[in-house]
């Protein structure tokens, strides 16, 4: 039984800790009007932490409610065929299959680690989707729709996690870099990729991909003084997923986090991140801003994970299901199947069809990881230096002789 | 042109980054007050002046972000040198130098390259305040994927820096500050040899002194007392911290069977605690004494009324050389 299988038959602690939104407050208290007399001077304290007087719950750019119908806002219009709209899906669809397989095969002893995206797909299809060829992505390890996007064979994704390499794609071959895990640090390397652009008249956009718990840290920050000085082509697409592991937003800010690119003088916007349609628009607006030399932006999209942070995380211990249930209301794939379906352009057989690729895409995934070989030991002392070092070819020999010696004595034992 | 000249280190790190400008369009030079000052040390003087503000760059005064975003120019193509304003000030780096440049080639299985110099000024002996005069050079050269180089003397910084900007490695390149403007050295016309390979400056058949960067200077002069007393002692000039050129100090100890490492870091953990472990597996049967160590103590960087007694100077290395020979 795994640590998580335990903590999940337990019960879930009663009450709910966080009130980002509005569906979550009213959740909160249905669940407990009973603590409504201890936990008031609690909430009224936390209240006065997140939203200072006099400040509404800031407005974010929807253009597709939950329920599926489109919205209009004044700012962000969205031009999209019906073709277009059926990729989103599939997009969707697939990202999620993929990323559910992961898991299976996390479960399976297949892969070591999974961070799964669910729920963060219309996050990663509608930005991943406003970028062209020769933009180039900077993911955290997490961006596995983006990279979908990018064209990035999903295989790929899975071998870091399987402990086969760190990493181990071309960057270039999809302008889509290397997944990072110290967190934040990308924000700085798309920022001087930003800078090389703009020093080579290209008009060649960055996205520097980061969640909610990275905005604490420096590099971020240090990323968003360096491309507002430099004007540097770069958008910032932070996906404010609610948890930083278990350290919900508020652990990290005290104001909305779009609101922090006011401070270094280039715009910030929060936008429903479970709106493909809102998060596509918002994105080609930014990236046409980059384009056009108008410096970095903020992209706040407001989502939600849905999963555990990995999986050897146990969201059990710092979140209700309530909240989650309330998220899954507004679950990114759902609502554009709703307005598809609604709108006629999605009949039974396209949906199926999806459904069909998905699962094939699925056994292709999993057959790959299965026949993954393990590297050659002796590859640890490969690639460690582009032009060599003496010491990496020292030890290299000895230990080539170290294990040869064992190929002898196997051969005398015969 | 600096080949030939005569020049202090400083003006030759100058006339080093200059040719490589002139001869790389994607040579950058990024860091803290390096452009109109041309930096604290004026060792970047001019440079903005001729090669304009977009390939000598004056940053934000932050040095995550400076070694972060030279990655992102590096991936981008460009060949950016960075320079770290003084040795204490490179730590908010280190996080980026060692999680991400470092890592990067063996990461994306050598498909991409990180040909980033960082530039840094270190060690004591020139009356600083606290966080001026480190030689954190250890710490650097533990972690694999960078390669440390320190010259001696005014060519060498001309030439090993055209190197180091040509590896497409990261090259964490210390600079002797305390030498920076001493008098000029001659800069030979030609490469004076690999990058990573030690030199010997002084041949002597009892003893050998292995130093590098700012000791160097204090190795020969405790070499020329020595030999008043009737010591022969030969000096190594090490050039570079990862790799070391072992072979080059095996040969020497072979010869002589005594070894004294010096350095103005702290003995703990350091380059010469390496050296002495190498050189033992190496030349246990042509010792005659055990590697000596002579170099700073485990003790923060002491105030500079006092640094002379904590810096490795002639006295202390000469009692180095007395109890080597005393076995």
């Amino acid at each position: 039984m795994t640590v998580e299988s335990t903590a999940r038959a337990k019960t879930p602690r009663s009450g709910v800790k966080r009130t980002a939104t509005k569906t979550t407050k009213k959740a909160a208290a249905k669940k407990a009007p009973a603590k409504k007399a201890t936990g008031a001077k609690a909430a009224a304290k936390k209240a006065a932490a997140k939203a200072p007087a006099g400040r509404p719950e800031p407005e974010m750019v929807q253009l597709l409610t939950p329920e599926g119908v489109r919205v209009e806002h004044p700012d962000y219009t969205i031009d999209i065929d019906a073709d277009e709209l059926r990729g989103l899906y599939r997009d969707m669809v697939l990202t999620r299959r993929f990323d559910a397989e992961a898991t299976a095969l996390q479960r399976q002893g297949e892969l070591g680690l999974w961070p799964s995206l669910l729920g963060q797909e219309a996050a990663q299809i509608g930005s991943g989707r406003a970028l062209r060829p020769d933009d180039y992505v900077f993911p955290t390890y997490r961006e596995h729709g983006v990279a979908w996007c990018r064209g990035v064979d999903p295989a790929q994704l899975l071998g870091m996690f399987r402990g086969v390499n760190n990493g181990g794609w071309d960057p270039n071959s999809n302008n889509f870099h290397l997944y990072t895990i110290v967190i934040g640090s990308q924000a700085l390397h798309a920022t001087g990729y930003a800078m090389g652009v703009a020093k080579d008249g290209a008009d060649t956009a960055v996205l520097a991909y980061f969640g909610d718990g990275a905005t604490s840290q420096g590099d971020v920050a240090e990323a968003f003084t360096f491309s507002a000085v430099y004007n540097a082509p770069v958008v910032f697409f932070c996906q404010n997923n609610q948890w930083a592991i278990s350290e919900p937003t508020e652990r990290q800010t005290r104001v909305p986090l779009y609101q922090r690119a006011a401070g270094y003088g280039f715009p910030g916007i929060r936008v429903d991140g479970n709106d493909v349609l809102a998060v596509l628009a918002v994105t080609r607006a930014a990236v046409e801003r980059a384009r056009t030399g108008q410096g970095p932006m903020l992209i706040e999209a407001f989502t939600y994970r849905m999963g555990a942070h990995t999986t050897s995380d146990d969201p059990t211990r710092y979140r209700s299901d309530d909240e989650r249930a309330a998220w899954e209301a507004k679950d990114p794939i759902l609502r554009l199947r709703a307005y598809l379906e609604n709108e006629q352009l999605a009949d039974e057989a396209f949906l199926a069809s999806i459904d069909e690729e998905s699962d094939t895409m699925a056994k292709r995934v999993r057959e790959a990881i299965r026949t993954m070989p393990d590297p050659p030991a002796m590859s640890m002392f490969d690639n460690i230096y582009a032009d060599g070092h003496a010491l990496v070819d020292e030890e290299r020999a000895q230990y080539a002789a170290y294990a040869a010696s064992f190929a002898d004595t196997d051969e005398e034992g015969n | 042109m600096a080949p030939g000249e005569k020049l202090p280190i400083a003006k030759a790190i100058n006339s080093s980054l200059r040719t490589a400008m002139e001869n790389d369009p994607k040579v950058l030079i990024m860091g803290e007050d390096v452009g109109k000052l041309g930096g604290v040390f004026r060792v970047t003087d001019g440079l903005q002046k001729d090669f304009g503000e977009d390939r000598v760059i004056d940053t934000p005064l932050a040095e995550s972000g400076i070694v972060g975003t030279a990655i992102g120019l590096a991936l981008r193509g460009y060949r950016p040198v960075v320079e770290i304003q003084f040795d204490g000030f490179v730590f908010p780096a280190y996080d980026q130098i060692v999680t991400q440049l470092a890592k990067m080639h063996a990461r994306a299985l050598g498909k991409i390259k990180l040909p980033v110099v960082i530039r840094i000024p270190y060690a004591g002996g020139i009356g600083a305040v606290e966080h001026h005069s480190e030689s954190p050079e250890a710490l650097f050269a533990h972690v694999a994927g960078l390669k440390c180089v320190s010259p001696a003397n005014s060519s060498d910084a001309y030439w090993m820096l055209q190197q180091a900007i040509e590896c497409d490695d990261p090259v964490i390149f210390f600079e002797p500050k305390s030498r920076y403007w001493g008098k000029g050295e001659e800069i030979s016309r030609g490469v004076p040899g690999p990058l990573h390979q030690a030199r010997v400056i002084r041949e002597g058949t009892d003893l050998t002194i292995a130093a590098y960067g700012p000791t160097v200077r204090t190795a020969l002069q405790a070499a020329e007392a020595s030999a008043e007393e009737g010591r022969s002692i030969e000096v190594l000039d090490l050039r570079t911290i990862s790799p070391i050129d072992f072979d080059t100090i095996q040969r020497s100890v072979e010869k002589t069977g005594r070894l004294v490492v010096v350095h103005e870091a702290p003995v703990f953990f350091g380059s010469g605690a390496e050296v002495a472990a190498r050189i033992t597996e190496r030349c246990f049967y042509h010792l005659e004494a055990p590697v000596l160590r002579v170099g700073g103590f485990h003790a923060p960087y002491p105030p500079a009324r006092v640094e002379e007694e904590y810096l490795p100077g002639l006295d202390r290395v000469l009692d180095g050389v007395d109890r080597a020979l005393a076995y």
